[in-house]
């Protein structure tokens, strides 16, 4: 009888609405992510303003890997709509 | 799913469209562009390479000036103080041979004086004897005109001769 | 210049809000009774479609090419009347062709109407080779006209002037130019093998970003989600990956597969993780461009549509200034994705190339 439950919990759940919390939860890590580097990024440059130009270079690449694990959920949750 | 899935057609535009360009683009203006863009970097770096040398030149001159300005001023010293002494020693030899002539002629001068001095004095004595001569004989003339004075002539010199 | 310049981009701005705007007015009135599906038109502008369409019932059909058994069949999008729920069927060489969804069918020989599963996918019919000039690829033409068309100027700029200081255009490109140059090409992968990589690293950057302009200015012969298509990504960044595969040496693979100065286990550990990075990092690279630009995409609509999602013109007044910000953002975000990319490429190439005396 739980199976038969199971069965139509299944059939019942809308698999988007999961979609959009993983989604969520990626941005969740990936905006901690890119929060430390930005953090990281402005206490280096106040220290060293004149490292300002190589810095903000650096901060941008590392950004876009973090970010992509972001954008890596919203894909998923592309796929599972 | 079917966002992140790839149509064959797409892909294949893409691929045409990357490759024609890549093509096209990289034989007509990324080719001219960054020959451009590298000779005029060159060409700034040669010109400023130049410049420095020139800068460089520049110095090597001005020092070059300046040591010869220096020698020129150290020559000019040295000529100076060379004038001077030839000057001081002119001046000093002058002075020397000037004395010495002086001297000379002082002395020639003080001998003619002397000689002319000694003429002088021997033709006054000559003259004076002369005429003391002549006013002897005069005189003598005149006291032996007459016999008795004669006479008494040789009486006083007898006279004269007895009181020796 | 730089004012104008401004001021073109302000102009811009307003008019990305203003059609989207009017778009969107469009899509309610002609679904007056429906509840407004947000979803729908999101989805509808993101992705492909045979057919562009500019304003309310203007629309610009465009050529259909499918490479079929019976050879190439080519027709006017306009046949199929703006149906895309696979009513309308076209004739073409006694084929039958439908479109579902942006996507064109062949129906099965002696079928005459479609037929769908429970999850809607025709079962009576299947795809043939469609090369036909879709929106994206109308929009990746009219970006190759344009490619050329500034960068054949610059490039005739230089070419006339006598002591190669460009005019116009070129004046405006060059520092670009030489910014991928000295900084994504020379760093990463050498100063004296990146002459090699120019002209693709030129290309890929300047491809990708003037497409994710279009994209994001709003009216008729732009707007398409080209970049932000995986189609168009995965190809870029499937040559990157080709060239990153020829341009390799062996201490690449070597140090992939067998990392030196590590015992045996670790060894067998790593190689497999190794393999498999070698293969994310492009899946990456057309997963980042492909997410951000379909992002900005979404994020600008959504806000638009929030309009008619609280169905009152006061939600107006919260959701243009959003997208005006959200549009500046993403002007930024665009350059950024092509420098990214490019930058990723010239990051993998120099790996690729790395030689053993380098350390």
């Amino acid at each position: 009888m739980s199976l038969a439950l199971v069965q139509a919990a299944a059939e019942a759940v809308d698999y988007g609405a999961f979609a959009a919390i993983g989604a969520g939860l990626a941005a969740i890590g990936g905006g901690i992510g890119v929060g430390k580097i930005g953090g990281a990024a402005m206490e280096a440059m106040a220290r060293q303003p004149e490292m300002q130009g190589k810095l903000q270079g650096s901060a941008i690449v590392l950004i876009a890997f973090i970010e992509a694990v972001a954008l890596f959920g919203v894909v998923v949750s592309f796929l599972a709509t | 799913m079917d966002l992140v899935t790839p149509e064959w057609g797409l892909i294949i535009w893409t691929s045409l469209a990357f490759l024609i360009l890549l093509f096209v683009l990289g034989k007509f203006a990324w080719k001219p562009i960054l020959k451009a863009v590298n000779d005029r970097e060159d060409s700034i770096k040669n010109a400023l390479s130049e410049a420095e040398n020139a800068r460089k030149e520049m110095q090597d001159l001005q020092a070059d000036n300046e040591r010869i300005l220096k020698e020129a001023r150290a020559e000019r010293e040295s000529m100076l103080k060379e004038a001077r002494e030839l000057k001081d020693k002119i001046v000093s030899d002058a002075k020397e041979q000037a004395g010495l002539e002086a001297d000379k002629m002082i002395k020639q001068a003080q001998a003619t004086i002397e000689s002319e001095k000694k003429a002088a004095v021997a033709d006054i004595k000559s003259q004076v004897a002369d005429l003391s001569v002549d006013i002897a004989e005069k005189v003598i003339k005149e006291q032996l005109a007459n016999k008795d004075k004669q006479l008494k002539l040789v009486k006083d010199m007898l006279g004269d001769i007895k009181l020796n | 210049m730089q004012n104008n310049r401004f001021k073109a981009f302000i102009t811009a701005v307003f008019l990305t809000v203003f059609t989207f705007g009017f778009a969107a007015s469009d899509k309610e009135a002609s679904s007056e009774d429906k509840p407004f599906d947000t979803k729908e038109l999101i989805f509808h502008h993101i992705k492909d479609s045979h057919g562009f369409h500019v304003a309310g019932d203007v629309s610009v059909p465009l050529p259909v090419i499918l490479w079929t058994d019976n050879g190439l069949v080519t027709f006017m999008s306009s046949a199929f009347h703006h149906d895309i729920e696979g009513e309308v069927i076209v004739e073409r060489k006694g084929l039958k062709f439908v479109n579902v969804h942006e996507k064109i069918y062949q129906l099965d020989s002696g079928a005459s109407t479609v037929s769908f599963d429970a999850e809607s996918h025709p079962t009576n019919a299947s795809r043939p080779l469609d090369l036909s000039i879709t929106k994206n690829v109308f929009s990746m033409l009219l970006s190759m006209v344009v490619i050329f068309l500034i960068f054949l100027t610059a490039a005739r700029s230089y070419r006339k002037s006598t002591d190669n200081v460009p005019t116009g255009i070129g004046k405006f490109l060059e520092p670009i130019i030489v910014f991928i140059r000295d900084e994504v090409a020379i760093p990463n992968i050498g100063e004296h093998k990146y002459h090699k990589y120019m002209p693709f690293l030129l290309t890929l950057f300047f491809f990708i970003w003037i497409n994710n302009i279009f994209g994001l200015i709003p009216f008729f012969p732009f707007s398409s989600n080209l970049s932000g298509n995986i189609a168009f990504t995965a190809t870029l960044a499937v040559f990157t990956f080709i060239i990153t595969l020829f341009s390799s040496k062996k201490y690449y693979w070597k140090h992939m597969l067998w990392m030196p100065g590590l015992p045996i286990p670790m060894k067998l550990f790593l190689a497999p993780i190794e393999i498999i990075g070698m293969f994310v990092k492009p899946i990456a690279l057309l997963i980042r461009l492909f997410a951000n630009i379909t992002a900005g995409h979404v994020i600008v609509l959504s806000l638009i549509s929030l309009i008619f999602i609280l169905n009152t013109e006061w939600a107006a007044l919260v959701s243009v200034p959003f997208t005006v910000f959200i549009s500046v953002i993403e002007v930024l975000v665009v350059a950024i994705q092509a420098y990214i990319f490019t930058m990723l490429s010239a990051l993998y190439f120099g790996q690729a190339l790395e030689a053993e005396h380098d350390h």
